[in-house]
């Protein structure tokens, strides 16, 4: 045993234990993300059954099947169900229902022995609408302005015809009401702006202001149009509905205006639902979330964690690098900068909320509202810059990340071997050019080392942007068509608080449990993503100067 | 800054005998040592690391468009001297120094001389091959990049001149563009001589250049000083007194940061004065 242990066997054997443990993790992480968030755009089967109450009586089911668990017979019992057998233990199933509107629940357990004749129907119709969610029932008709225009076998076809039409009428009034009442929107907006900041100069006269009216007038006439237009869209739309048979057999009416996708599920063969798959996964990754974030795509969020990344690079690589390249080539050796260099190392652990709480007081409050005060006084009181905003949010990153850019340039400032620097110094080069020419080129690859951890760190962030930029719904992008494009001050969505919002603050638990995971899943791609990009771009610098590991 | 002990440099105990071979055979080479003007020169000169003294009032003249070898043995303060003339020393912190270093008769440790115009001036090269990790063109052309010279011909002149020079041209003017650091460690050290004689300076400083070479390379080396000094005058230290007497004119000996001895090469290894000197020379101490 102890010649065993002199060995350096068990020494062997832990140390492997505790990678295989740490992989373990790893992958229970990603592969818990991605199975529970990827099974969610799979086309699931709707089931048609029949449940027997507490008291006796019989009620149809129609739903899809979304979770199964094993659960003790007792309980059930003493929660009033009657189960016959004496077996201890049975399953019961968590069926989301849909039709909110119709029977007010979404989703409820039930369980197995009580659940007969369970059947896959293929005429079963699965409605997604705009609002309440799903929508379950076999199809009876569809109708025209309230006349039935196909019945029984033909209506399907008919109505794949009409969500079409409806879906790109649907369409056109979505980009209508984005685009160009917005656009409408913004000039108004600027008049007013206009208007208050000759005001504040003191130079709003009668000329100005029949100016101004004039212009107003212009846009509200085309207002008025595009309001015409709309109108005539939306009675459009309005005209197909279809009707269906929900399972507690009344016949309901839903008009396709409010209807997103209509499929039969338990009709699909096995190419349709691989088909209908990607289509759901690219919905996800392309659309704006619908119901208080929990239908819908993740556009929005995903586009605000990278673009707050990157601006984040941006502001802290120049930072970091310059307070690098001073600590260590310029500040000399003193008592000052041993502290100072303590202190960088420190603020790499301070708590992430503290800075958020730091960007919340001192950007947001103090810088911009002094910027408001300054350069956007027409707006005032609505706040422009003084309020949070994903320059702000970026900004705080960029402050959290500084320390890990500093040590990490500094670490590759010490590496460069001396020889070189005198090299580049016998030749003629002052220590600016030494610094330019040899020694930033060689360090090129250790500050992007500084850059991935700052990404990483960044990335994943959450807490502090609650504070100072990220919402549950931005309106609006901060990149887009409007002048000046680039708009640092909105708010913005982030994947990070996109899990959190989903899965705690939403109304409806039970259906925005999957998105959390595909929202996870998708953020550590995100990550990954922005990972590689900028390990990829370190090797290639290192690729350059690969010789040099032998000096 | 200390040389470094070097333990690869031959023991000069093994090689005494070697050495006045090495003189016949140069005197054969070398018919006319007429005297020369003096370029560099010290004058009672004292360093100090500190609280340390380093060189102890060293006075030299060093001849103009000849080789000088300095040897003695590791800490005698003979790296330190050399990199006074260029002003290499002013990277060490704590570095003092009293007296003058005077090249073409003004002091290069006046106020008014710029240090990157005098080390323009006065090029080095140091014990380890230390090219950029750049190109070998652009090795060679970094110190005219500095001094501004972009004109596309006038760089691939100098350039292809200066690897003449340092008889590396043949070797690697089929890829010019490959990293300096691919070369072998000879190849290099030659490289980073052709990127001081690209500027053209009057003098050229070699810090122990061949130590880190293997024989053949440092007879190229070697060889490459004696073509060289027609042009330049060359100051090299050497742990290894063979290679004083094959490529030096003049020598001077150290030791404990004094300048025991200097004299014209033939006298300094035949009829050396000081009782020290010949200690060394014959392998006695070092």
């Amino acid at each position: 045993m102890k010649e065993w242990v002199n060995s350096g066997k068990p020494w062997i054997w832990g140390t492997a234990g505790g990678l295989a443990l740490a992989l373990v993790m790893v992958f229970g992480v990603l592969w818990l993300t991605a199975a529970r968030g990827l099974i969610y755009f799979w086309p699931s089967q709707v089931v048609e059954t029949t449940f027997i109450e507490k008291d006796g009586s019989k009620v149809r089911l129609i739903g899809e099947i979304k979770e199964r668990e094993e659960v003790a017979v007792r309980r059930l019992v003493e929660s009033g169900f009657k189960i016959p057998g004496d077996e201890k233990f049975t399953t019961r199933y968590l069926l989301k229902l849909g039709n909110r509107d119709v029977s007010g629940f979404d989703f409820k357990w039930y369980p197995e022995p009580l659940l007969t004749d369970m059947t896959y129907p293929k005429d079963i119709l699965t409605v997604e609408r705009h609002e309440w969610g799903n929508f379950y029932g076999h199809l009876k008709s569809v109708k025209e302005n309230g006349v039935v225009v196909a019945e029984g076998e033909a209506a399907i076809a008919e109505l794949d015809k009409r969500v079409e039409r409806a879906r790109k009428l649907f369409y056109e009034i979505f980009r209508t009401e984005k685009h160009d009442i917005g656009n409408i929107n913004y000039e108004l907006e600027q008049l007013r702006l206009k208007q208050r900041k000759l005001e504040l100069d003191g130079k709003f006269d009668e000329a100005a202001k029949q100016d101004l009216q004039k212009q107003r007038e212009v846009s509200d006439a085309r207002f008025a149009d595009i309001q015409a237009r709309l109108e005539k869209l939306r009675t459009d739309i309005a005209r197909d509905s279809l009707s269906a048979e929900v399972m507690d057999g009344r016949i309901v009416d839903v008009p396709l205006a409010k209807v997103s996708e209509v499929y039969r599920s338990n009709a699909m063969g096995l190419f349709d639902k691989i088909g209908f798959y990607f289509s759901k996964l690219y919905a996800f990754g392309t659309e704006d979330p619908r119901e208080a974030n929990t239908e819908g795509g993740i556009f929005p969020a995903i586009f605000g964690t990278v673009m707050m990344v990157i601006l984040m690079s941006i502001m802290v690589m120049p930072l970091g690098v310059m307070a690098a390249i001073y600590m260590r080539e310029y500040a000399g050796h003193g008592p000052l900068i041993r502290i100072i260099r303590i202190a960088v190392n420190n603020l790499a652990g301070v708590p992430s909320i503290v800075y958020g709480v730091f960007g919340l007081g001192f950007f947001i409050y103090f810088l911009g509202g002094n910027i408001d005060q300054l350069f956007f006084a027409e707006s005032l009181p609505a706040p422009t810059f003084g309020s949070p905003g994903i320059l702000w949010a970026s900004l705080t990153l960029a402050l959290l990340t500084l320390p890990v850019v500093i040590v990490a340039t500094e670490e590759g400032l010490s590496r460069v071997p001396r020889s070189l620097r005198e090299g580049s110094l016998a030749l003629g080069a002052t220590k600016a050019e030494t610094l330019w020419l040899t020694v930033l080129p060689m360090t090129a690859p250790a500050m992007m080392t500084g850059l991935i951890l700052a990404v990483a760190r960044a990335a994943g962030e959450t807490a502090p942007l609650m504070l100072v930029g990220v919402v549950k719904l931005a309106p609006s992008l901060p990149l887009d068509g409007y002048f000046p494009y680039l708009h640092l001050e909105r708010q913005f969505m982030h994947l990070g608080f996109h899990i959190y919002d989903v899965g705690f603050q939403s109304p409806n638990v039970e259906a925005a449990r999957p998105l959390v995971y595909a929202t996870a899943f998708l953020l550590v791609l995100v990550i990954v993503v922005l990972n590689l990009a900028a390990v990829g771009l370190r090797n290639r610098l290192r690729e350059k100067y690969r010789l040099l590991e032998g000096m | 800054m200390m040389s470094t002990p070097n333990m690869n440099a031959p023991s000069p105990k093994t090689h005494a005998i070697d050495v006045s071979a090495a003189l016949e055979r140069k005197a054969g080479q070398e018919s006319d040592q007429s005297a020369s003007s003096t370029c560099l020169a010290t004058k009672n000169l004292n360093l100090y690391y500190g609280a340390t003294q380093a060189l102890m009032n060293v006075s030299v003249q060093i001849p103009r468009q000849r080789v000088t070898a300095f040897i003695g043995p590791s800490g005698c303060g003979k790296s330190t001297l050399l990199r006074c003339f260029n002003r290499m020393n002013d990277l060490v912190d704590n570095c003092r120094i009293e007296g003058k270093v005077l090249l073409d008769n003004d002091d290069i440790y006046d106020r008014s001389v710029k240090v990157a115009l005098l080390r323009r001036r006065v090029g080095m090269v140091f014990q380890k091959p230390n090219p950029f990790p750049k190109s070998i063109y652009d090795n060679v052309a970094y110190g005219l990049r500095i001094m501004n010279v972009n004109d596309k011909r006038t760089l691939d002149d100098t350039v292809e001149r200066a690897l003449r020079g340092a008889a590396l041209w043949d070797e690697v003017k089929d890829r010019l563009n490959a990293n300096g650091l691919s070369l072998s460690g000879g190849q290099q050290q030659r490289l980073v001589i052709a990127r001081a004689i690209a500027l053209e300076p009057e003098v050229l400083l070699l810090d122990e250049p061949c130590s880190a070479l293997d024989p053949i390379a440092t007879a190229k080396v070697e060889e490459l000083l004696y073509e060289l000094k027609d042009r330049f005058t060359i100051v090299i230290v050497t742990h290894n007194m063979q290679q004083a007497a094959r490529v030096s004119d003049y020598t001077a000996f150290m030791h404990m940061g004094e300048m025991i001895e200097f004299a014209d090469t033939n006298t300094f290894f035949t009829q050396p004065k000081n009782e020290r000197t010949s200690d060394y020379i014959t392998g006695r101490f070092g």
